[in-house]
C-alpha cells in the first residue's frame, strides 16, 4: 500500500514535468485540443437536442392523451348471422360499463359527447365553441384535463347530480372571461346557466380531434344528455398504463363489443381504433434510433479528432527521442516514458472534452432561456420541440466514457512507441 | 566494484557485424580514478555503455557491487543507472526546455525523492558544483563548462557508486576543459569512484590508472 501511494505520488511530481513539456508545443497542442473540444461539442449537442426533441414529441403526443385508446364507431362490412353489411355500430354509456366490467386491464375509461356551436355567454361576451360531456372523472388523467391553481376538474359528485358546473380550456377562458379569475363564475352555455369549476393548465398538443383543447368547455355526461339531448356517444376512451399489454385490449374490446353489437369480430370496419399509446411506443423507439444514430455520428466526429491527438503523439514521440534517450539513462523506466505520454494524451482529450463540454452547456442554456410564449398549439410549437434540448446526465457520462476511451488509446500506442526508444540511440540522435 | 570479465560486443547492422568489443577485461575499485584512452572508434563508448547498464554485453560477465547485471531485467537495469550510476557526456545531454535546477531535480523524480529533501539536495549540489546562482537558468542560456557542470551535478545528485564520462571536456575550449578536470578530481579525492574517456593527453598526470583501448580490446 505505502508502495502504491509512493508510485503515486513520484507520478504526480512526473505529471508536473509532463506539462511543463507539454508547453514546448504549444501551437500544435492548441489545435488538438480544438479538434477534441469540437468533436465533444458535436456529441453533446447532438444528443442534448435529440433526448430534448424525444421529451418534447412525447410530451405533445401526452397532450392529446396519456396512454389512451381512442374508439369510434364504424360501420360493418362482413354479414354476420343473417344480419347485412353497413350497419352503423353505435356507442351509448352502458357500452362503457361493459368495458370496464368485462376488462380488467383496461385502468380509466370514459364516453364522450360532442356538441358543436354551443353559444356560450359571460356578460356581454358571446363566443361559440365545442361542448363536450364526459361521463368519468378519468378522464382528466386520461385526457390531461389538469387544473390550474385554485380550479378543479369534474368530480363524481358532479356527474351523479347532474350538476351545471364546467371545466373550461384556457383558450376559451380567454375569450369568454377575459384575465378576470374564472373560478366561481357563472357562464351561459345555450342560455343555460353553468359554473366555472376549473380552468386548464397550458398544455402543448399535437394530436387532436375536432380542435385543440384550450378551446373546450367540459360538462358532465349526465348534465350533457339533459341539455343536448343525445344518448349517443361521439366516442369512447380508455386507459393502458401497462403499454405492453394495450394490443391484447384492443383485441378484447372487439371481442366484447362484437359479442353486444353483434358484428363478426373480424371485421376491421365495425370499430375504429385511434392507438395513441401505438404512437407513442413507436416516438419512443424512434427517437432511440435517432439517438443511437447522433451518438455514432458524434463519437466518429470524436474518433477522428482524437487520430489527431495520436498523430501529434507519433511526431512528438519523434521529435523527443532524445529526450527520452536522456531520461532513461538518467533511471526512468519503460513504465514512466510511457505514462508520460499517456498522461499527455489524457490531458489534451480531457482539456479539449471540458473545453468542449463548457460551450455546449452555455449554448444549451442560452437555448434553453429562449422565452417561449404560453405552448399554444401554433407556429411556435416547432419551436418548442426544437428549443428545448436536455443535458442529462446520460448525455455526460456517455460524451466521458467515449472521450476517456478515444483518450487512452491516441495515447496508449504512440506511449508505447516512446518506451520502445532504445537509450543509446537515442542518446546519438540528431 | 566493477568486474569486467571476457567481454563481448557485437553490433549486427543488418549487412555487417561489427564487433566493439572483443574480450576485454577489467577490474576498478572504490575510489579508483580510471581514465580510458584510444583511438575513434576502438569501442571506448561500447564499454562505457555497457558498464553504464544501458547495454547488455553480447557475451561475458559484467558484476556491478558483487551482482550479475545478465540477470535484471529493463526496470531493475533502469533502477541501478539511477542510484548507482552517475553518467557525464561529451555532448552534455540536458534536456533544454528544463532549468539547471529541474535537470539536476530529475534523477530524484525517477527515484521518487520526496519534496523537501530534493530541494536540498538539488540546491548544496548546483552549490557544489558552483552553480548556486545559475539554477534558473537554462541550458542555452549557460556556458559549455557550466552546462558540463550541470551535467555533472546531475550525475552526482542520486549519490552514485560510480560516475561514467565519456569525453567530459571534448566540447569545451581549453580553460573551461581544465577547469572540468579539476572539479572531477576534487570529486575523486572527495572518495568517488570515476571512469573517464578522455583524449586529453594531461588526463595522466591526473588519474592514477590509465586503460588504453585499441581495436576492442585493452592493451596492456
Ligand atoms: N549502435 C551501433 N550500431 C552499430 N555499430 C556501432 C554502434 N555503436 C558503435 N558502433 C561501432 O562500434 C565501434 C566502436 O564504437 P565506439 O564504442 O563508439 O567507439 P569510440 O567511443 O571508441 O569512438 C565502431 O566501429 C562503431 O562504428
Ligand atoms: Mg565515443
Amino acid at each position: 500500500m505505502a508502495k502504491k501511494i509512493n508510485e503515486l505520488m513520484k507520478n504526480l511530481l512526473l505529471t508536473r514535468l509532463f506539462i511543463r513539456e507539454l508547453k514546448k508545443e504549444r501551437r500544435k497542442i492548441f489545435l488538438t485540443v480544438a479538434g477534441i473540444a469540437w468533436g465533444t461539442l458535436t456529441i453533446i449537442l447532438l444528443l442534448s437536442f435529440g433526448q430534448g426533441l424525444a421529451t418534447q414529441m412525447l410530451r405533445g403526443q401526452k397532450g392529446l392523451g396519456n396512454n389512451i385508446v381512442i374508439l369510434y364507431g364504424g360501420q360493418t362490412s362482413i354479414e354476420y348471422r343473417g344480419l347485412p353489411q353497413g350497419r352503423p355500430v353505435q356507442f351509448f354509456e352502458e357500452d362503457v360499463e361493459l368495458l370496464e366490467n368485462s376488462i380488467p386491464e383496461i385502468d380509466n375509461i370514459a364516453g364522450e359527447y360532442d356538441a358543436w356551436g354551443a353559444v356560450y355567454k359571460y356578460g356581454d361576451k358571446v363566443v361559440n365553441e365545442r361542448c363536450r360531456g364526459v361521463s368519468s372523472v378519468g378522464y382528466e388523467d386520461m385526457r390531461s384535463h389538469f387544473p390550474q391553481a385554485g380550479g378543479r376538474f369534474i368530480n363524481e359528485n358532479d356527474i351523479k347530480y347532474r350538476r351545471r358546473v364546467v371545466f373550461i380550456g384556457w383558450g376559451l377562458k380567454k375569450d369568454l372571461i377575459g384575465d378576470e379569475d374564472a373560478i366561481g363564475k357563472m357562464v351561459f352555455i345555450n342560455n343555460i346557466p353553468f359554473t366555472v369549476i376549473g380552468v386548464m393548465q397550458k398544455k402543448m398538443q399535437m394530436g387532436m380531434y375536432g380542435g385543440p383543447d384550450e378551446n373546450v368547455g367540459v360538462i358532465p355526461s349526465s348534465t350533457y344528455k339533459g341539455i343536448f339531448s343525445r344518448n349517443r356517444l361521439s366516442r369512447i376512451i380508455y386507459q393502458v398504463n401497462d403499454i405492453d399489454k394495450s394490443e391484447f385490449v384492443n383485441q378484447q374490446v372487439q371481442r366484447v363489443l362484437a359479442r353486444k353489437k353483434q358484428f363478426d369480430p373480424d371485421d376491421n370496419n365495425a370499430l375504429h381504433y385511434w392507438d395513441v399509446i401505438k404512437n407513442t411506443k413507436m416516438t419512443r423507439q424512434a427517437f432511440t434510433g435517432i439517438t443511437i444514430f447522433l451518438g455514432v455520428i458524434g463519437a466518429m466526429t470524436l474518433i477522428i479528432a482524437s487520430v489527431g491527438v495520436a498523430n501529434i503523439m507519433y511526431v512528438t514521440v519523434k521529435k523527443r527521442t532524445r529526450e527520452i534517450g536522456i531520461k532513461r539513462a538518467i533511471g526512468a523506466k519503460k513504465a514512466t516514458i510511457k505514462i508520460q505520454f499517456i498522461i499527455e494524451a489524457l490531458l489534451i482529450n480531457l482539456s479539449g472534452g471540458f473545453i468542449g463540454a463548457s460551450i455546449a452547456y452555455g449554448i444549451i442554456k442560452a437555448v434553453q432561456s429562449i422565452p417561449q410564449e404560453g405552448a399554444d398549439f401554433g407556429k411556435n410549437m416547432a419551436m418548442q420541440i426544437l428549443a428545448n434540448p436536455e443535458f442529462s446526465w446520460t448525455v455526460a457520462i456517455s460524451t466521458g466514457t467515449i472521450l476517456g476511451i478515444v483518450g487512452l488509446l491516441s495515447g496508449y500506442f504512440p506511449a508505447k512507441r516512446a518506451a520502445a526508444v532504445d537509450p543509446i540511440t537515442a542518446l546519438h540522435y540528431e | 566494484m566493477i568486474k569486467l570479465e571476457n567481454i563481448r560486443k557485437v553490433y549486427s547492422t543488418g549487412k555487417v557485424d561489427v564487433e566493439a568489443l572483443r574480450g576485454v577485461n577489467l577490474h576498478i575499485k572504490k575510489g579508483d580514478f580510471v581514465t580510458v584512452i584510444g583511438p575513434s572508434g576502438s569501442g571506448k563508448s561500447t564499454l562505457m555503455h555497457i558498464m553504464g547498464c544501458l547495454d547488455k554485453p553480447t557475451a561475458g560477465r559484467y558484476q556491478l557491487n558483487g551482482q550479475n547485471i545478465q540477470h535484471l531485467n529493463d526496470n531493475q537495469l533502469s533502477e541501478l543507472r539511477n542510484r548507482e550510476i552517475g553518467f557525464v557526456f561529451q555532448n552534455f545531454n540536458l534536456l533544454p526546455y528544463a532549468s539547471a535546477y529541474e535537470n539536476v531535480e530529475m534523477p530524484l523524480l525517477f527515484a521518487g525523492v520526496g519534496g523537501k529533501k530534493r530541494k536540498e539536495k538539488v540546491e548544496s549540489i548546483l552549490k557544489k558544483v558552483g552553480l548556486a546562482d545559475r539554477m534558473d537558468h537554462r541550458p542555452n542560456e549557460l556556458s559549455g563548462g557550466q552546462k558540463q557542470r550541470v551535467a555533472i551535478a546531475r550525475a552526482l545528485v542520486n549519490d552514485p557508486n560510480i560516475i561514467l564520462a565519456d569525453e567530459p571536456t571534448g566540447n569545451l575550449d581549453s580553460t573551461s576543459g581544465r577547469e572540468i578536470m579539476e572539479l572531477f578530481v576534487s570529486l575523486w579525492e572527495e572518495g568517488h569512484t570515476i571512469v573517464m574517456i578522455t583524449h586529453d593527453p594531461r588526463a595522466k598526470d591526473y588519474t592514477e590508472k590509465v586503460v588504453t583501448i585499441i581495436d576492442g580490446l585493452i592493451e596492456s
